[in-house]
């Protein structure tokens, strides 16, 4: 595995190449849509991406935890999670690119 | 919100580019991403989250129904941990 990472100056990069604009204006293109999908998450939406996946809100509640290391009970808020369910065509895709 | 939605946002926010090139924008994003992953590449995006391939080892599994041992092989799957800002923001600490 090559293992590289790989951050929005990529994404743009590649925007920049398959659409000829801006290197500018292409970063910001890559944030605004960032920005769309983080805002319809807070705003409690799921954001479906067709062959990609699926972004859901799932609210969790409150619960007792424990630290861990003094062993104490301490009281977990309720909240709101994330969660990321990729696309049959996302896991066939990684799956067989990382295949030996 | 869907794909074609996400796309006529950014259309409406940007009246200047051609609706063709804004859908080959939201595509060119994701499909980066897809393949970044099916290198075994991992993607960082600060504030949002980031996508990495896990592996998951090879192990004997049991069909549900019948009982039956098999072996399931090693394989690689995707992952995306939220960012801090993101989870931050769906708790309403404001940011």
């Amino acid at each position: 595995m090559s293992e590289k990472t790989l951050t929005r100056m990529d994404l743009s990069e590649a925007v920049f190449r398959e659409v000829g604009l801006s290197r500018n204006e292409s970063a910001q293109l890559v944030e605004s849509v960032l920005q769309h999908v983080s805002d319809a998450l807070v705003r409690g939406e799921t954001v479906k991406i067709s062959s990609f996946g699926t972004f859901s809100v799932r609210a969790k509640s409150s619960r007792m935890g424990r630290n861990p290391k003094t062993g104490e009970e301490v009281p977990i808020s309720p909240r709101r999670v994330l969660s990321f369910r990729p696309s049959h065509l996302m896991k066939d895709r990684v799956a067989e690119g990382n295949a030996r | 919100m869907i794909r074609s939605e996400l796309i006529a946002k950014i259309a409406e926010e940007n009246p200047h580019l051609f609706q063709r090139d804004v859908e080959k924008i939201v595509n060119t994003i994701f499909e980066e991403i897809v393949e970044a992953m099916a290198r075994g590449d991992r993607v960082e995006l600060r504030g949002f989250g980031a996508f990495s391939v896990k592996k998951r080892d090879a192990r004997t599994g049991r069909n549900p129904r019948t009982g039956d041992t098999v072996e399931v092989e090693e394989k690689h799957v995707p992952f995306f941990k939220t960012g801090k800002l993101l989870r931050d923001r769906l708790n309403g600490e404001d940011s």
